[in-house]
């Protein structure tokens, strides 16, 4: 594909528009994605817990289902109003890009409307409608909150990976012709895009969770509700960090192949090399071409994106220096992300070790100082895999289709709605914090917390 | 009946629906604002009872017309981008706020910083349907301009007039109407008196708004006035919307709720659906049209495809919520006073 970038502009905007452009969107989605990621995991965790209050009876693990309710309730209100400013800053902020791609990510974003749906409407049932509903739907109910999460997630996903790896259409004259709405809507490449980005939502959320109860259980050892919620949050955390090593490397092979110039700036490659060593750490100087302070492993990058230690693994040289991603950036994004990623990793495995040692949930005093720590970690790295992602795609939004600064819009000033809904998410983040803080640290109905430690 | 038209038809039920229900829902937050009386607490508690479990839902609606616009009309959905930025953004900020600061105030009862994010959702209840208005009149009215190629050709400030101010203020009066409308059905004894006094008052605010505009709209939206008086399916429409309107009157007038929502919601319906037919085939007047702005056909035919899949979830599952929390017969005209339920 030649790409359209050659088609008469309707006037450059000035570099500050774009930058702001980016900023705007860029933080929008990064305040977005956090409350996307908990209102994927959060309604597992609480229909869990009430599935097994229904089982066994244990009033600590209706206690838990309703205290992760209200904590959902509030989270998944701001990212449904978050949500919504996506959608409207998508036309806002790249008209020129929905112009071109909407009907091609319309299908995913369409279907995603509907699960979104289907998740407000049984949020609604489920955290209103306790007295209302008999004890079967209730739980079904919460059950149908967490899939569409999972559906929701899936799809908009999908709508990235077309982004990374178009297809479906035919580009003619800069317009797309002969659109597939089906084979747009399952670029290459989808299935790794879409597990990946579920297990993180398990992940980064089950490992929030399991620290605050951890932070909790290091107080109170006693409290059988603390340790219901860290057997769940840590279960689920646990297991997702454990596969996503796995979906890591399909990723990482898939990229290899579709998106190589991605793969060169996460591994600070410039030169096209057969036995290609893994870069780790270390910082990747586009101009001089070189990467200082790296830590390097012998044929590691050719084993990870081929399993083939002789492999050819194509460098940024391979690409005209003008569609080259932000070495640096994504490189460093990419080693935070794989670093925090194997962190969680032997943490999840050594919790599963004690847990199996201790028939139960592991509760010594180090490692839950551990799993407190961990706590935010798993968000940092569901953050830094999404710069990757993104700026690795960079100068492109659509993958060697149409670049950013084509797609941005012609209104001017955008450094003021920047600003001021920089200004609102700052607002938003302190009062959920605040919230939170409040219904985990003073319960209004402190008792019955204080009652299910015995 | 082509795709464009289906499409263009589902994006006008998309809206509808976000009116009656959505709207509603900002309807609850304007009476939050000018709760007033001995009951002042229990209307808001009113207000927050009856939106809390739905409004997220509702909400739904807004993003799924977005979905529509820039899957089946992307260049329309570039084009009222553009044109109308400066509204857009002003909107998403109300809506932003008035979502989140009604959950804060759910959760964070009681205390000066619950009555903060209740003074930040009634507020942000007027300030999104105004915004929402302008938007609305604006497309409508001939000042948003685009050349072919996408770039706007009406300044940062066309949308806003006093034509498209008339309809800011007829929305956020067709919204504490439906609400208090809605609440009439909802509340009981006293209170219900003080929504039924509230729906008169409301529908004489819309009568003067829904004046107001149309006769701004003569000079300043003429293609919208000529479709809303120059056809002969528009002397029908308003006659319907008449009857409605004086049907909503005379039935809350009378003590018959039901019928009065009933009634409420058509004529609200009605408004948006003569809006939609008189700005018919233009979605941005005069520059973007139905056909002009469509994407590939192949695309709208999926679409339509997905959404009637998607009807086949959504429309069981609202029934369920409705029924949930407005009782036996959500929808019903016939009165009978519905079962005390105790609050969540």
């Amino acid at each position: 594909m030649g790409g359209i970038s050659g088609r008469p502009r309707l006037g450059r905007r000035p570099v500050e528009d774009l930058l702001a452009a980016r900023w705007l969107f860029g933080t929008s989605l990064a305040f977005h994605i956090v409350f996307a990621a908990v209102g994927v995991a959060m309604p597992l965790f609480m229909v869990l817990a009430e599935w097994r209050w229904r089982r066994t009876g244990e009033e600590v693990h209706l206690e838990l289902a309703r205290r992760w309710a209200k904590g959902t309730a509030i989270l998944f209100a701001v990212g449904a109003v978050s949500g919504t400013v996506i959608s409207f800053e998508l036309g806002l902020l790249w008209p020129r890009f929905m112009a071109f791609a909407g009907p091609l990510i319309g299908m995913p974003f369409s279907l995603e409307g509907f699960a979104f749906f289907a998740e407000a409407i049984f949020l609604g049932i489920y955290l209103y409608g306790w007295e209302l509903v008999g004890p079967r739907l209730h739980l079904a109910a919460g059950a149908a909150v967490a899939l569409s999460g999972a559906v929701s997630a899936f799809f908009v996903t999908l709508a990235n990976a077309w982004m990374n790896r178009p297809d479906g259409f035919t580009l003619v004259g800069g317009r797309a012709e002969h659109v597939l709405p089906l084979t747009a809507m399952f670029p290459p490449g989808w299935p790794h895009e879409v597990i990946h980005v579920l297990l993180s939502c398990y992940l980064a959320s089950g490992f929030a969770v399991a620290a605050i109860h951890a932070f909790f259980l290091r107080r109170s050892p006693k409290s059988a509700f603390h340790r219901a919620a860290l057997g769940i949050a840590l279960g689920v955390g646990g297991a997702a960090a454990l596969l996503q090593p796995l979906s890591g490397d399909l990723s990482a092979r898939q990229i290899a192949r579709t998106q190589p110039e991605k793969l060169a700036a996460a591994e600070a490659r410039f030169e096209t090399t057969r036995g290609a060593p893994l870069t780790v750490g270390g910082l990747p100087d586009a101009e001089s071409r070189t990467t200082r302070f790296a830590l390097e492993i012998p044929y590691g990058l050719s084993l990870l994106a081929f399993h083939d230690p002789h492999a050819l693994v194509k460098g940024l040289d391979a690409f005209p220096r003008s569609s080259w991603p932000n070495p640096l950036l994504v490189h460093l994004a990419f080693d935070a992300m794989v670093g925090l990623g194997l962190l969680l990793a032997l943490i999840a495995l050594l919790g599963a070790g004690l847990a199996w040692r201790a028939r139960g949930v592991p509760t010594g005093r180090r490692y839950l100082g551990a799993v407190v720590v961990a706590g935010p970690l798993g968000f940092f790295a569901l953050e830094a895999g999404w710069l990757v992602t993104e700026w690795g795609r960079q100068p492109y939004v659509i993958h060697e289709v149409m670049r950013t600064a084509d797609a941005v819009t012609p209104v001017g000033h955008l450094a003021l709605p920047f600003a001021t809904f920089l200004l609102i998410y700052l607002a938003l983040g302190a009062a959920v914090g605040l919230l939170l803080w409040r219904q985990i640290a003073h319960p209004e109905d402190g008792a019955a917390a204080a009652g299910a430690g015995r | 009946m082509t795709p464009a038209f289906l499409l263009g038809a589902v994006l006008l039920f998309a809206l509808v629906a976000y009116a009656l229900l959505a709207g509603a829902d900002f309807g609850g937050g304007i009476w939050d604002l000018l709760a007033s009386g001995p009951r002042r607490a229990e209307q808001r508690r009113l207000v927050e009872h009856a939106i809390g479990p739905i409004w997220e839902a509702n909400h739904v609606w807004l993003i799924l017309a977005v979905v529509v616009l820039f899957t089946g009309f992307p260049a329309a959905f570039a084009a009222v981008s553009v044109t109308l930025f400066l509204p857009l953004v002003l909107l998403l900020i109300g809506i932003v706020l008035r979502g989140a600061a009604f959950t804060f105030r759910t959760y964070g009862r009681g205390d000066r910083l619950a009555r903060s994010f209740g003074a930040v959702f009634s507020s942000a209840s007027v300030v999104a349907p105004l915004l929402l208005g302008v938007s609305v009149g604006a497309l409508a009215s001939g000042r948003l301009r685009v050349d072919p190629a996408g770039a706007p050709r009406s300044g940062e400030l066309a949308a806003f007039s006093p034509f498209t101010f008339a309809v800011g203020l007829l929305a956020c009066a067709l919204f504490a109407f439906l609400a208090a409308s809605y609440l009439t059905v909802e509340a009981e004894g006293e209170l219900r008196e003080d929504f039924r006094r509230r729906a008169l008052a409301a529908g004489v605010a819309v009568f003067a708004t829904a004046a107001l505009a149309l006769a701004l709209a003569r000079s300043e939206a003429p293609r919208l006035f000529e479709g809303l008086t120059g056809h002969l399916w528009s002397a029908a429409l308003h006659l319907l919307t008449a009857v409605a309107a004086l049907s909503a009157f005379g039935a809350l007038y009378a003590r018959r709720p039901r019928l009065g929502r009933l009634c409420a919601a058509a004529q609200v319906a009605l408004i948006v659906l003569g809006w939609g037919a008189a700005q018919y085939p233009y979605l941005v007047v005069p520059d973007v049209t139905l056909l002009g702005a469509q994407g590939p056909p192949q695309t709208q035919v999926a679409l339509l495809v997905a959404l009637a899949v998607g009807a086949l979830t959504l429309f069981p599952s609202l029934y369920l919520l409705f029924r949930v929390f407005k009782g036996e017969r959500p929808f019903s005209i016939l009165e009978r006073r519905p079962a005390q339920r105790p609050p969540p």
